[in-house]
């Protein structure tokens, strides 16, 4: 796209999706180790988890007020001003997608080694990575403006739904069948709907990107592929 | 029109342009715009400076008629009626299709004489006691009748600059036009000024069709509905003001609106 005549404006543009770019990659290194931390039950990388979420907290709240100060002194339009309220928009989603990485690590003393063996604990790593990909995607796709991409991880979503489904049936049947592991299970269960709410919240993300970049809203999915949600 | 620009256009039209050429000498300014603009809308045209908006805009009341070189093609209509057919009375056409320009321009007369003597010349009062009602009505539409009520015989060329542009303004409706063309009426003002005109604009939508020539986006995105966005004599895009400003389908008009014209 051509530079915009005042060159502080595309510096600042480029700062904006430069933090965005930066909040996902540490959004997405959560996820993974918070699930590298549950395989490996590491209390140690659980907390570093923890404690690193409020990094990025710290970008969400840069970004608002880079972006408050573009809508004040640059009055974007156009593509310019649906970037910037994409930037604010995923910003608050990438936050809570922290949020659950960190939920997910703070569960990992609970749960005790000996159900590491445990089949679900064996399909939550590759869901949590289907869910970070998505989230990697999801903003390399605003970075990128790149509709094709966003709506590739659109397409995921039920991927991630599959996973919660077969951990939740998978879980429950082994409860029945062992009611000494249930308050283990019960982690498990949360852990899992943890992160099939991040597949949910990269998706949005990628919604935002694609109207971003694009200017038309997407057609509402399905809902009935959709897991019942709480949150 | 092509299809996509007819579906923009807005339903029953106050006034219509069909292939409207205009030219100075030799050089062609507007290259066949149609253009249909509504009642119930303010339409603001916007576009770098020398694209041919105040061209455009005299066409549709014929101001370019005092400009020796200047030459016009295609068609106009005000109600379906061609403003361009020899039996259109131009004094007529220009009381129901006023104007206000860039630098405001009272008469060094009194602020009364500056209403009046548009009414007086087409005979809309009978009597003092008509033509003080005018006065009081042009005045309070245009916001003015507060700050000028008891210094009517004030000059009308005392008033601050925003003041007098709302007296031009009062001008323009004193002789009850349907439309009123707005020629960058608030780029002499300052921004106080400048909120007290958009605010009147707002007040006189609906009354009136308007039509605002302003270089200064943010002003066509507070005070229209439509927006028309002009580049190099062609009407590039047309359209519903608040898609012109988030999502514009020509090229020219995003690299213009977002700040990346060269
Ligand atoms: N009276 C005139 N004689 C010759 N050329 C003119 C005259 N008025 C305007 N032009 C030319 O016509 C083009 C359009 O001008 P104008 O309608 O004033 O543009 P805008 O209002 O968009 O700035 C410009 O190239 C300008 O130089
Ligand atoms: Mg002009």
């Amino acid at each position: 796209m051509a530079e915009h005549t005042i060159k502080a404006f595309d510096d600042e543009m480029d700062r904006l999706r430069g933090l965005i770019a930066e909040m996902g990659g540490r959004a997405e290194a959560a996820i993974e180790s918070a699930m590298l931390a549950l395989q490996r039950h590491d209390r140690n990388l659980a907390a570093q988890v923890v404690a690193d979420d409020r990094k990025i907290d710290a970008i969400e709240a840069e970004v608002e007020k880079l972006a408050i100060e573009i809508i004040a002194l640059r009055a974007p339009m156009a593509n310019d001003l649906r970037d910037v309220i994409a930037a604010l928009k995923i910003v608050s989603v990438v936050e809570r997608i922290g949020d659950y990485a960190k939920n997910i690590a703070k569960r990992v003393p609970s749960i005790a080694t000996n159900s590491r063996t445990m089949e679900p604990i064996s399909l939550l790593p590759s869901m949590g990575q289907v869910a970070s990909e998505m989230v990697h995607d999801a903003l390399n796709a605003f970075s990128a403006r790149d509709a094709e991409l966003a709506l590739a991880v659109i397409d995921r979503d039920t991927v991630v739904d599959d996973f919660y489904n077969s951990v939740f049936r998978t879980l429950v049947t082994f409860m029945v069948e062992n009611p000494k592991t249930i308050s283990e299970c019960a982690h498990l269960l949360f852990i899992a709907k943890n992160i099939e709410r991040i597949g949910d919240h990269a998706t949005n993300v990628a919604e935002m990107v694609y109207y971003a970049a694009t200017g038309q809203t997407l057609p509402d999915r399905d809902p009935s592929t959709t897991p019942a949600t709480e949150d | 029109m092509t299809e996509e620009q007819q579906s923009l256009a807005p339903a029953n039209p106050k006034m219509t342009a069909r292939d409207v050429k205009v030219f100075y000498g030799p050089k062609e300014a507007i290259k066949g715009v149609s253009i249909d603009v509504a009642m119930d809308n303010v339409t603001a045209f916007i576009g770098p400076s020398g694209c041919g908006k105040s061209t455009f805009l005299r066409t549709l009341n014929r101001m370019n008629d005092t400009v020796a070189s200047a030459r016009v093609e295609g068609t106009i209509t005000l109600d379906g009626e061609d403003i361009y057919a020899p039996s259109m009375d131009v004094v007529q056409l220009r009381a129901r299709v006023g104007m206000v320009f860039q630098k405001p321009n009272p008469f060094p007369k009194s602020i009364y004489e500056n209403i009046a003597y548009g009414p007086r010349i087409h005979g809309l009062a009978a009597s003092k006691a008509d033509m003080d009602v005018i006065v009081e009505k042009s005045l309070r539409r245009a916001g003015l009748w507060e700050e000028v009520k008891d210094r009517l015989q004030d000059s009308g060329t005392a008033l601050s600059g925003g003041q007098q542009q709302r007296l031009c303004i009062g001008r323009a409706i004193a002789v009850e036009p349907e439309v009123i063309l707005m020629d960058e009426p608030c780029s002499a003002l300052d921004p106080i000024a400048t909120a007290k005109i958009e605010e009147l604009i707002h007040e006189l939508r609906g009354r009136y069709a308007i039509v605002i020539v302003t270089h200064n986006m943010q002003q066509a995105a507070r005070v229209s509905q439509r927006t028309a966005f002009f580049h190099l004599g062609d009407l590039v895009e047309y359209g519903v003001t608040s898609d012109i400003f988030t999502n514009p389908r020509q090229e020219r008009t995003k690299d213009y609106i977002t700040g990346r014209y060269g």
